[in-house]
């Protein structure tokens, strides 16, 4: 048994070291897997803060990860068209720069969420899940229809977009922005958590009438923690349709949805580092056993089960001194 | 002495069941109310109503504000800090945590609360869980007067304490008394402790005032009649 704060400082080690190791193995590809990793475990901490901070089991943050791969996809597509994005009321032209697309993915999917969370979180429970869910389906279907951006085909861009001053193209490259992106937001969410704020949204999840007592409104901190999740969502969903140069439909979908929350889960709900390790296991389980069988989510779904049953603080809290995030 | 928090005729019911028929009581700045009566009585939801914990007919004002339909995190932040029966600290956080959450701006810091009950200084990256129930009402209390409250509400804060703790509590009490910044409603079965701390008393019975006046006003006669003491 190690301490967390150790195991933690070995999985950032480990994602740092991985270009070393696709250089010294020659397997250049490895980088875009440890990239595709980076990403969805940054989605995965932005679900985190909803989910393991404030208890909120939201089955529909593909619609913010949805809204951060449209955010790219549009701006790029109508750089790369040399095309307006919109005339009327005012003029908005595409990008190819990286830090306007996710300043924009950021705005977009914050804003999507404070009107989704703004709704939803007058529910609780399995209703809440469900209104999560409906929402995440109504966006799904809306990108099907919506056929000047592709439809049900998604939308190709062409050229990966812009750094200034770094080449995104070369693939270590990209790889250390989406990995400094990541720690920005691991540190943000520790931050986070250690705030009166975090303590507050904490005390909210055990218990909503004790916080209503001490002068706080469990409604308005757990929708303040919506935002930031979706926010930090909708940035990995930019960096996602970047890395891939293509979004479509399959953002939106619930199963994405699930794929974000299995990560949590698999690595410990309420773990800093829980949605990291999470998305190392998920995706190295994905390469490996998915080159051996198609049916390789079976697998997945073992050790999920294993996890959930036999290490409820996840492999986090399975490999460390303190079991229960919460404990 | 002026009126900080009134009630006027408060009634209140959980569904269909009524608890409270019509309850009148007056707490004063810097005044030490008792509220008693036997189990059952209405004591406890009497608490709810004032902090809006449970829908209610009847006038609540405080500090001179109508309560009326305001949501209880609302009727928090006018300054009424809620010591709950059965302590209810938040198991997950550290003492110093369940401070820092509950923090307002004011006269009551971690320091101060730490002066008043040093063993929740001792204890501070201890979680609330791995606390003893003394240690853990004293962090209720504390959690509440990190709110600056002007009103402090004592739901059953001794009950179910050795008696050294009970002593302690007490003590804080009395301290919290004597710093005169902080008016203070408190339940407790003890009439010797609250003899000590209290100016004045109202019982209930039945979900109604039947008695209030000087705590040394206080007879064998009605305490006999409505504590069976």
């Amino acid at each position: 048994m190690m301490q967390e704060r150790t195991l933690n400082a070995l999985v950032l080690a480990g994602l740092i070291a991985i270009p070393l190791f696709a250089y010294v193995t020659d397997e250049p590809f490895t980088i875009t897997l440890a990239t595709r990793t980076v990403i969805l475990a940054m989605a995965a901490v932005g679900l985190n803060i909803a989910l393991g901070l404030g208890g909120l089991v939201s089955l529909g943050h593909a619609v913010f990860f949805g809204l951060g791969g449209y955010a790219m996809g549009l701006l790029a597509y109508h750089a790369q068209t040399y095309t307006p994005l919109m005339e009327v009321p005012f003029l908005i032209e595409g990008t190819k720069s990286m830090p306007v697309i996710w300043l924009v993915a950021v705005i977009v999917s914050a804003f999507a969420a404070l009107i989704i969370g703004y709704l939803s979180l007058r529910t609780s429970g399995g209703y809440f899940i469900m209104i999560t869910l409906a929402f995440g389906q109504m966006f799904f279907f809306f990108a099907i229809s919506w056929s000047a951006y592709g439809g049900e085909d998604g939308l190709s861009i062409y050229v990966r977009n812009g750094f200034p001053g770094l080449n995104t193209l070369d693939p270590i490259q990209f790889y250390a922005i989406c990995l400094t992106l990541l720690a920005i937001v691991l540190w943000f969410a520790s931050r986070l958590a250690c705030s009166p704020f975090g303590l507050a949204l904490n005390a909210a999840r055990q218990s909503p009438d004790r916080v209503r007592a001490m002068g706080l409104d469990p409604f308005r901190l757990r929708l303040v923690a919506f935002v930031v999740s979706g926010a930090i969502t909708g940035l990995a969903g930019a960096l996602f349709a970047d890395l891939n140069r293509f979004v479509s439909p399959a953002m939106f979908s619930w199963q994405m949805s699930g794929e974000i929350m299995i990560l949590i889960i698999l690595g410990g709900t309420g773990r800093l580092y829980g949605p990291v390790l999470g998305a190392i296991v998920f995706v190295t389980l994905e390469h490996t056993l998915g080159d051996i069988s198609d049916y390789w989510l079976i697998f997945l779904g073992l050790l999920l089960l294993a996890v959930v049953l036999f290490a409820k603080g996840g492999l986090i809290g399975a490999l460390s001194s303190r079991r229960t995030a919460h404990g | 002495m002026t009126g900080l928090l009134t009630l006027e005729n408060v009634t209140a019911s959980y569904g269909p069941v009524q608890a409270l028929f019509g309850v009148s009581l007056e707490v004063g700045e810097g005044e030490v109310v008792a509220l008693m009566g036997r189990n059952g009585m209405g004591k406890s939801t009497c608490v709810k109503t004032i902090c809006g914990l449970l829908p209610s007919a009847g006038t609540i004002r405080f500090s001179g504000q109508d309560l009326g339909r305001l949501p209880s995190h609302k009727i928090a932040r006018l300054g009424i800090g809620l010591v709950p029966e059965g302590r209810r600290c938040f198991a997950d956080l550290t003492v110093a945590e369940n401070l820092t959450a509950a923090a307002r701006p004011g006269s009551w810091t971690f320091e101060r609360v730490g002066s008043l009950f040093p063993r929740l200084k001792e204890r501070r990256h201890q979680k609330a869980r791995t606390l003893s129930g003394g240690e853990q009402q004293m962090l209720a209390i504390g959690r509440a007067l990190m709110t600056n409250p002007t009103l402090l509400i004592l739901d059953e804060a001794t009950e179910g304490l050795a008696p050294v703790v009970r002593l302690e509590i007490w003590a804080a009490v009395a301290h919290l008394r004597q710093a005169g910044a902080l008016s203070i409603l408190v339940i407790d079965k003890s009439l010797k402790e609250l003899a000590r701390v209290a100016d004045r008393a109202v019982i209930l019975e039945r979900g109604t005032s039947v008695w209030s006046g000087r705590f040394d006003a206080l007879d064998e006669q009605v305490t006999q009649t409505y504590l069976g003491v």
